[in-house]
């Protein structure tokens, strides 16, 4: 069987329900934090997520570190059951680096040990081996070797993020997550970490997944966009085609909402109105047609079928009715 | 006209256990009447401690200096605590960042809101509670009469912010300061919350110090900017001047390392600024980016940079000369 032909990660319409508590009298309520999301990312590519907080980006993410089991649905990693594969073998193909490197760090352990516990873990040699294989590594993400015997107190937080993607690559995975990698970063680190995502990828020929709400970050890293709302892919396209022609009203709302640093455009208006609306209780037919300036009356009914053509995948009675027929152009 | 607020060589010092932290260093500025100043800089630049020295809300240990810090007429340096108090939130007041952690969660809005109000206003409850709710809407909340009664954890993200500029205006400031107020928002919420600001302010002719990081919002929101580094001001200008043709090397670095879509090549490298951002404790000497600077040479570590003028409301602070600095930064912004 060809290897490139199996999607490396292929989420196949998996649902997650969390069960909310109302109150103490009240009985619990779903709330569907992924609404049969299907997704599958190739070896080699970068796949940038983007949405507004509680879009369910990070369950989405949690469930393919194997964190969180879907409720319904599958998840297959080289075409093999993500649920069957066990947290050992799955944490050798997937590694996570998180937004925040001043939390996501034990503040007691010294750098060394930081970054050679997945070593230890899966005893991988001995530990002479894992301070040669550690240093090695932090060579290769830009850090002195001297840091090997430093706190992450005494890191900044470029240096700490450095660290963090020390860490997950020493057991060199094949799928690198990466959720919100540099947010909580200052813009000139920032563009350093993204120099050194970019390097490592053709270095290893790592596969990322891009979680961030930065869309200049997705636009300058990602091959392929997918953009999320209430649960769903909204849109998914190749990044060119996405920021050229994006056609998903939300996924223009927030192209529009992005700000360059550029003073004489002033300040844009995504029309979007104030509401992301409460997850508990989405909307019907559409879970965007409260916000939508185009909505049409049966926004409201159904839910949108998946339309697949060259460009990509959208979802929205703009382009095809329910039934995935091409709808009239306006 | 005079300026609405003036500060000069205002200075923040905070002791620490290696020496003391000089976090602002004798920065001049002034915001006019209807005007919006932009300090940005990376964290750690002093950018929010300079707020909060205007504001005398510094913590405990560290001191304020300055020759000059006025507001309109007032002096606000000679004023005593409680003269300072009855100043504060009246005539200037403060958009604080988080909007998760500066609403008290034990009081409904509609107490937060009037407090501020009964405090400054010789006026009845019912007045406060009008004024609180006419400033809701302004804000674009909806039903504000019921929103009175709710707790700050009933509200979203972009609401409690909503929230806080209604509570900056309620005693109608002449100077409004605004920390990062966006930064904890969805992209979508922020362009919003900017429009509202922006609109208010123009309504209102409020001067605003909007502190921020993001050049994005810089580029859209402000009229003039400051540039900070390590607590002191290396550029300031008209904001289409720094963006156009940025003259000091941090401001032209700082602009490189953004990513624009459509602007830069997908997967080139981007642009960064080697090193990190040094903390300016004990005696300082020479420019204090010279150590991540491409453009360094001996006398950046001896002589002390003055603030150059080269054009009327433009300065910067490197020795270089302003026809390089002119060149440089146009190969930045092209």
């Amino acid at each position: 069987m060809n290897s490139s032909l199996v999607p490396l990660l292929d989420i196949n319409n998996v649902w997650l329900t969390y069960m909310v508590s109302q109150g103490l009298f009240r009985s619990k309520r779903p709330l569907h934090a992924v609404k049969g999301l299907s997704l599958s990312i190739k070896k080699g590519e970068v796949l940038g997520l983007v949405g507004e907080s509680g879009c369910g980006k990070t369950t989405l993410a949690r469930m393919l570190l194997g964190l969180l089991q879907p409720s319904r649905g599958k998840v297959f990693i080289e075409g093999r059951l993500l649920a069957k594969e066990g947290r050992w073998a799955l944490s050798k193909k997937i590694q996570p680096i998180f937004q925040d490197p001043y939390s996501s760090l034990n503040p007691r352990k010294r750098v060394g040990s930081i970054v050679s516990l997945p070593l230890k873990i899966h005893k991988v040699g001995d530990p002479a081996g894992w301070r040669i294989k550690a240093e090695e590594m932090l060579d290769i993400v830009g850090l002195p070797r001297r840091v090997y015997y430093s706190l992450p107190s005494q890191l900044s937080g470029g240096q700490r993020q450095r660290v963090a993607i020390a860490r997950a690559l020493i057991m060199r995975p094949e799928v690198v997550l990466c959720d919100e990698p540099t947010s909580a970063l200052d813009v000139s680190v920032q563009a350093q970490i993204l120099n050194l995502l970019i390097d490592l990828r053709k270095e290893f020929g790592l596969t990322y997944l891009l979680v961030s709400h930065n869309l200049a970050v997705v636009e300058h890293l990602a091959t392929r966009v997918a953009v999320m709302y209430l649960g769903r892919i909204v849109e998914e396209a190749s990044t060119d085609d996405l920021f050229n022609e994006p056609r998903h009203p939300y996924t223009r709302a927030l192209l529009d909402s992005v700000l360059t640093p550029e003073p004489d455009l002033g300040l844009p208006d995504a029309r979007l109105g104030m509401t992301f609306p409460n997850p508990i209780d989405p909307p019907s037919g559409c879970a965007f047609h409260p916000r939508c300036d185009r909505a049409m009356p049966e926004c409201s009914e159904h839910v949108p079928g998946v339309v697949q053509d060259s460009l990509g995948c959208v979802s929205c009675f703009l382009y095809a009715d329910a039934s995935g027929q091409p709808a009239k152009q306006d | 006209m005079s300026a609405l607020l003036q500060a000069e060589n205002l200075s923040v010092d905070i002791p620490v256990p290696g020496g003391v932290l000089h976090a602002v260093r004798r920065v001049n500025f002034n915001v006019n009447q209807g005007e919006t100043l932009c300090l940005v800089g990376e964290s750690g630049c002093g950018k929010s401690l300079t707020a909060l020295a205007i504001m005398d809300l510094l913590p405990h240990k560290a001191r304020r200096s300055a020759q000059k810090l006025s507001l309109a007429e007032t002096d606000l340096l000679a004023l005593r605590y409680r003269q300072m108090a009855d100043i504060r939130g009246n005539q200037m007041s403060m958009i604080f960042q988080d909007p998760m952690t500066s609403l008290n969660p034990a009081y409904t809005i509609g107490d937060q809101l009037m407090e501020i109000f009964l405090r400054h206003r010789k006026s009845s409850r019912a007045q406060a509670r009008d004024r609180a709710v006419f400033l809701l809407e302004k804000v674009g909340i909806t039903a504000a009469g019921s929103r009175l009664k709710q707790y700050p954890h009933q509200l979203s993200g972009g609401l409690r912010q909503r929230v806080m500029i209604a509570m900056g205006l309620m005693c109608e400031p002449a100077l409004i300061l605004a920390d990062e107020p966006t930064t904890a928002l969805d992209v979508t919420i922020q362009g919003q919350i900017l429009h509202l600001l922006a609109d208010l302010q123009r309504e209102f002719q409020m001067g605003m110090i909007l502190i921020t990081h993001d050049l994005g919002v810089v580029a859209r929101v402000a009229d003039r900017v400051a540039v900070m580094y390590a607590g002191q001001i290396v550029e300031t200008g008209d904001v289409h001047r720094i963006f156009e043709s940025p003259l000091h090397p941090y401001t032209q670095g700082l602009l490189a390392c953004v990513p624009v879509p459509g602007k830069i090549g997908r997967n080139k490298h981007l642009h960064s600024i080697p090193g990190i951002v040094p903390a300016p404790i004990g005696d300082l000497v020479g420019c204090s980016f010279r150590n991540r600077c491409s453009h360094t040479m001996d006398i950046c570590a001896s002589d002390d940079q003055r603030l150059k003028a080269p054009a009327l409301a433009r300065g910067y602070r490197c020795v270089l000369d302003p026809e390089v600095c002119r060149r440089n930064g146009q190969m930045v912004a092209a």
